[in-house]
């Protein structure tokens, strides 16, 4: 039974990562605009939290600093991808390969060094019940946000009015633009809402996952999370689904692995990614619900006539 | 200058101007409407209209002039002001968005915070109240354009504008929607609300407005009562010249035999918003030019698709195009048979924007004029590929500024003479084209239409696909309708009347008991 559930709290701690970053990127989406820099994002939140908790000595100071760092940088994003409406794929290669030199160099004197962890949960007697007390009450902050962003999300997407008007956008930023909705001043903050979540993500990693400043650490991690948001067609609670998907394939591809199955290591890592493949095409063959989530106007550059 | 007295207008334009590039869009306009009048905004395509309604509206900056709103002026910076003054519109193209409902599409222009299920319950009862229902719940891409522009206006209502405005609210309904339409407008009216009302429809602005303001290239070239003048008057004031209409010269020509033959034509619907096509039948002779009419939306862009090969058939004896059987081909193995396509959408679909007209003229002869455009080993012959294209400039006078411009750079009229002269420079057997003239103006439409109808006297079997009902009764030897994804037997132009053709846009069968009075068109 312990096996059991700490192979759950691993899991746990292997898919909110990939949640926090995925929930952010949806929102992006959601709003029609396509940031493929969250891997950028999530590993300069990840050195930039590294960073700052070991200088400072407090790991929250580092979560704030993560943040900040993913929200900064793509912050440069939207300057380039919004206001002077550059090829947005383009763009956001671009802030992957610019985070992942960054990072380097940012961490250079950091490698090796022992980082603060980020303490778990412990309430008493509650943290203490059999079976389900570790996996409920135990575990670290990070993971209650994620599941409360995610649920966040989920209500203000769908049920407030600012979430509407941010799917309007997505569907058809020159009707929207011509009903006068400020689309650039939504996709802004999409974007800076994607990229603080990249950014906790990455401290996620640096804080909690593996407490260390390793270089490139967030290894593939921020294209599952772009895979995540497709795989869940762009839609809140799907994601979550995604996630542990996700992190229960990783996970378990290491206990195979440990276990000593004759299958290469190679191959069980890339499961993950076979597994994207495969879910991709699966949810393609809907189009009806397909054409109704997707925003339509995902990656088109927007410049108001004036 | 007070406001709010007796004879001030409701809104003035003072020299509004805006200026795009070198172009003057709109040059130095002056308008006024008055409290409780329907106004009309006469002018062809391109003289302005839109620009000018969108500076009211807020979308566009005026470049120079100034706006006054009850006799204030005002700077209106973005639609969101706009509808604060008491604007509101209901656009051509329609600001909806597809994957939302009605009534979330109505929720997002109202600013106050009700919530969506008590929007949705006033628009379904102000709606039933102005006798346009409408379903709150349904998914806008469900939805007929006729529907679609139900939700424009209800939307625009639920705003308490005093002053609305339709930009060709008509271009996309059939004769008897729109007649339930203007008793709406009248009904505004009678409520003490400003209509502008664009058109180029003259009978309908006759018939609805109260005054008019004619453009022409960006300039106000008159103010009329329209009830006081005749059809042609206006028509005379908005081309600036006698217009030029197409004559089918002689008697009725005989018929050859068939040249495109579609039998049980079906087709499932290819996305959740398109129209899937039930059992169509049609058969066009040589010498003959058919017409489909049709309120848009109505499964002619699939028609379309499938009789140009872009949506093959499974069985090749589905569509025979030129006396052979060619379903299972694509548009090159179509073309090759002496078949020539012109789709609606000129940018985008029938030219590449950023390629000059030469390349565009390789990419849909590239296979049909293989022997002479293209060399040993597939290089092409860039020589012979620009003679060609000289050839079909020089036949169909098109306007150019350089030598061999970009299709982007052309204006619509001259990109649309191009495209037909590229395929009619072939001399096709057969010729199908998707809105021939659709925003172009009118010495170009003529152009197009004359070289049509001199291509089918020369012995080719044509179909013409158009939304626009008096070109298809000046060019068609019968007139074919199609309606939620089914094409009526063709009636022959002598017995076409509007009113016939409309009944049928509206659904109704010939022969049939709805067909004699007027059909009801109720939505949900």
């Amino acid at each position: 039974m312990d096996i059991f559930q700490s192979v759950l709290l691993t899991i746990a701690t292997a898919s909110t990562p990939l949640l926090l970053a995925a929930i952010g990127e949806l929102v992006v989406e959601r709003s029609g605009v396509l940031n493929l820099g969250v891997e950028g994002m999530m590993v300069i939140g990840a050195v930039c939290a590294f960073a700052a908790a070991y200088l400072s000595g407090n790991p929250w100071i580092g979560v704030i600093a993560g943040i900040v760092a993913g929200a900064v940088l793509s912050l440069l994003f939207g300057v380039l991808a919004l206001s002077l409406a550059t090829n947005q794929v383009a763009t956001g290669l671009s802030l992957t390969l610019l985070g992942i030199g960054l990072s380097g160099m940012i961490g250079e004197n950091f490698v090796g060094r022992a980082g603060a962890r980020l303490p778990n949960l412990d309430i008493p007697v509650l943290t203490d019940l059999p079976l389900v007390g570790r996996l409920v009450f135990g575990q670290d902050p990070l993971f209650y946000v994620s599941i409360a962003l995610t649920a966040a999300v989920m209500w203000f997407l769908f049920r407030t009015r600012t979430g509407l008007t941010l799917r309007a956008i997505g569907d058809n930023h020159k009707s929207a633009h011509a009903l006068g909705i400020n689309v650039l001043k939504y996709r802004y903050l999409a974007v800076m809402f994607g990229g603080a979540c990249a950014g906790l993500a990455g401290a996620h990693l640096s804080l909690v996952y593996t407490p260390q400043w390793v270089e490139n650490m967030t290894a593939g991690r921020g294209w599952i999370a772009l895979a995540l948001v497709v795989f869940a067609s762009w839609r809140p609670w799907r994601v979550i689904g995604g996630a542990y998907l996700f992190g229960a394939v990783t996970i378990g591809q290491l206990h195979a692995q440990a276990l000593g199955f004759g299958i290469p290591s190679q191959l069980l890592s890339s499961l993950p990614y076979l597994a994207t493949i495969v879910v991709l095409v699966l949810i393609s063959r809907d189009r009806r619900l397909t054409v109704m989530n997707t925003p339509a106007s995902l990656a088109q550059p927007f410049v108001p006539d004036r | 200058m007070q406001s709010g007295s007796e004879g001030t207008p409701l809104l003035k334009t003072v020299g509004l101007t805006k200026v795009f590039g070198e172009v003057k869009a709109c040059n130095g306009i002056d308008l006024s409407i008055a409290p409780g009048e329907i106004h009309a905004l006469l002018g062809e395509n391109g003289a302005g209209k839109s620009t000018l309604v969108k500076m009211m509206f807020g979308v566009l900056d005026p470049s120079e002039g100034e706006i006054l709103w009850k006799g204030q002026p005002v700077r209106i910076g973005s639609p969101g002001e706009a509808r604060r003054l008491g604007i509101g519109m209901v656009f051509q193209h329609f600001s909806l968005f597809e994957a939302l409902t009605a009534a979330e599409n109505i929720a997002l222009v109202l600013e106050e915070k009700t919530p969506i299920s008590k929007i949705a319950e006033t628009a379904r009862k102000l709606s039933v109240d102005y006798g346009l229902p409408l379903d709150p719940n349904s998914m806008v891409g469900d939805l007929s354009v006729g529907e679609r522009q139900r939700i424009e206006i209800i939307r625009c209502l639920l705003q308490k504008p005093d002053l609305i405005i339709l930009d060709e609210p008509t271009s996309v309904l059939t004769p008897q929607e729109a007649n339930k339409m203007f008793e709406t407008l009248e009904r505004l009216k009678a409520e003490g609300k400003s209509i502008l009302y664009i058109s180029h429809r003259l009978d309908e602005v006759k018939r609805l407005c109260d005054t008019a303001t004619v453009l022409r290239h960006g300039k106000v070239v008159g103010h009329c009562v329209p009830r006081e003048e005749t059809a042609s008057s206006l028509a005379n004031m908005m081309v600036g010249s006698d217009v030029e209409t197409v004559k089918r010269e002689g008697a009725v020509p005989e018929f050859g035999k068939p040249l495109i033959e579609i039998r049980n034509l079906e087709r499932p619907p290819a996305t959740p918003f398109s129209i899937p096509l039930r059992g169509i039948d049609l058969t066009v002779r040589a010498g003959e030019i058919v017409g489909i009419a049709g309120v848009a939306g109505n499964g002619q862009g699939e028609f379309f698709e499938a009789v140009s090969g872009e949506a093959t058939q499974k069985r090749a004896d589905i569509v025979s195009l030129n006396g052979q059987d060619c379903g299972d081909k694509g548009i090159s193995g179509r073309r090759i048979l002496g078949v020539g396509f012109v789709p609606e959408e000129r940018l985008g679909h029938g030219a590449v924007p950023s390629l000059p007209l030469s390349e565009n003229m390789l990419l849909s002869r590239h296979r049909t004029d293989a022997k002479s455009m293209l060399g040993p080993f597939g290089f092409v012959r860039n020589a012979a590929v620009r003679s060609a294209s000289k050839r079909v400039i020089g036949e169909m006078d098109v306007r150019k500024t350089a030598e061999d411009p970009e299709a982007a750079a052309l204006s619509g009229g001259n990109l649309q003479k191009y495209l037909i002269g590229r395929e009619l420079d072939r001399q096709p057997a057969v010729m199908i084209v998707d809105q021939p003239t659709w925003g172009v103006d009118a010495g170009a439409a003529a152009r197009i239409r004359k070289a049509l109808i001199a291509l089918a006297r020369s012995g080719s079997a044509v179909l013409v696909i158009s939304q626009d009902l008096d070109e298809l009764f000046e060019i068609s030897d019968s007139i074919a309708v199609m309606h939620d994804g089914r094409l009526s037997e063709p009636v022959p132009i002598a017995e076409a009347t509007y009113e016939k053709i409309g009944l049928l846009m509206g659904g109704a069968e010939p022969g049939h008991m709805a067909f004699e009075g007027v059909k009801e068109e109720a939505g949900a």
